[in-house]
């Protein structure tokens, strides 16, 4: 049992990555690493989200008729995502305005209804908590490598902090601006799955 | 007037294209794009749901959900805004589903040849965040309408692009862990880069 809990929840963090190696959920891991700060917010958010939508989905799996499931998960998940979005609006209204349309996103966002379709419908409730907390976590460590080096090497900072004292400024570093703009973001989830796969070659991709 | 809608929907398709500057739709985008010929197929899909939603959406939020928007109705104070996410997925659940079921009554030819496309549409992030931009916006009826096709069409040009590339990449030789998904994020990087080109054009 004790085994299972720790698969379930440390599992996704490298060895089943939602991110690297499911291809879930990128749509929103790429727009807010601009900044470690909204990294933080989404990453929380997306992993309430996961963790609670799991655990409700879980505990109806044997009430929904199969034609139906996904518009139940859907709504399901809308409702927490409207939860989160009125609490961010509430409580960090800066936050909020920065991350703009990509809190609603998260109702589409994949890792969120794959794994209640693929585990949630499956397994028991509490397994499923762990489960989405464990996706959940997976997701945050790449939106956290990933916004780390764009907000280091973009703007010289780490949450806000000047790290790097900018030439601008007088210091010496000048500030790459590619890294603050979209493709610097693929380049990097790019080069972090492919070191990812060169120390765990069975996550390799053979065909095609 | 002409012009106005002319530069909102260039912009729509390149300068602000849904996969490439805003990272919507990526989980279809890289997991449907290695052929061009299901890619064509997904792509039209989108720009067809795109095209409905949008404007649909965008009434419902003018004369349901928006503050005072309900003042039609005789309840001027009612602030529904609240309620967005959860209308906004419903009516592109239920459009999607219209969709399909006209297609197999009407075009069964079409409906063949998208096949499971229709019913994936409904996650793809791209069409949920066509609807929220056009809140974010606040575009009216009119310009909804361009928007919706416009990202749509960027969006399709996006994937029909990238499955292109990724036939071709099948005779290259790939170090073994940029195989499969790393070298597509590559990929799209470059893609994303030249698209950047077209940003700064004003109409």
């Amino acid at each position: 049992m004790a085994n299972d809990v720790k698969k379930v929840l440390f599992g996704p963090l490298l060895n089943e990555n939602p991110i690297a190696l499911q291809v879930l959920g990128i749509c929103s891991a790429l727009a807010v690493t601009t900044k470690m700060e909204t990294v933080i917010v989404m990453s929380l958010a997306v992993t309430m989200v996961t963790a609670f939508s799991n655990a409700a989905v879980s505990l109806i799996r044997n009430h929904i008729p199969s034609s139906i499931r996904i518009i139940v998960q859907m709504t399901i998940i809308a409702s927490l995502v409207i939860v989160v979005d009125q609490i961010l609006k509430a409580y960090a209204f800066e936050v909020s305005k920065q991350l703009s349309v990509f809190v609603g996103l998260i109702i589409t966002n994949c890792i969120v209804m794959g794994r209640a379709e693929a585990f949630a419908m499956k397994n028991s409730p509490g397994l499923s908590f762990l489960d989405g907390i464990g996706n959940g976590l997976g997701y945050s460590l790449i939106l956290i490598v990933v916004g780390s080096f764009r907000e280091l090497f973009g703007s010289g900072s780490w949450f806000g902090i000047q790290l790097f004292q900018l030439g601008t400024e007088g210091g010496w570093y000048n500030a790459n601006g590619l890294m603050l703009l979209p493709p610097s973001a693929f380049f990097i989830i790019g080069i972090f799955i492919w070191i990812l796969r060169t120390r765990k070659p069975e996550q390799i991709e053979h065909e095609g | 007037m002409f012009e106005h809608y002319l530069s909102l929907f260039l912009k729509a398709v390149f300068v602000e294209n849904m996969a490439l500057a805003f990272f919507l739709g990526m989980c279809t985008f890289i997991a449907v794009s290695k052929q061009v010929e299901t890619a064509t197929g997904l792509g039209i899909a989108v720009i067809v749901v795109q095209a409905i939603t949008v404007p649909i959406n965008n009434l419902l939020y003018q004369y349901v959900l928006n503050e005072g928007a309900l003042s039609w109705a005789g309840l001027p104070n009612t602030d529904l805004t609240f309620l967005g996410l959860i209308s906004y997925i419903g009516v592109i659940a239920a459009m999607v589903q219209i969709l399909e079921m006209t297609l197999d009554k009407f075009v069964p030819s079409l409906y063949n040849a998208l096949g499971i496309f229709l019913p994936l549409i409904t996650v793809n992030c791209a069409i949920l965040g066509g609807s929220l931009f056009m809140v974010e916006r606040d575009y009216n009826f009119g310009e909804s309408v361009v928007f919706g096709v416009g990202s749509g069409l960027g969006w399709a040009i996006a994937i029909m692009a990238l499955a292109g590339i990724r036939e071709k990449l099948k005779y290259s030789d790939i170090p073994d862990g940029l195989k499969g998904l790393g070298i597509t994020f590559i990929i799209v990087g470059l893609m994303s880069l030249s698209f950047m080109s077209f940003s700064g054009i004003q109409l």
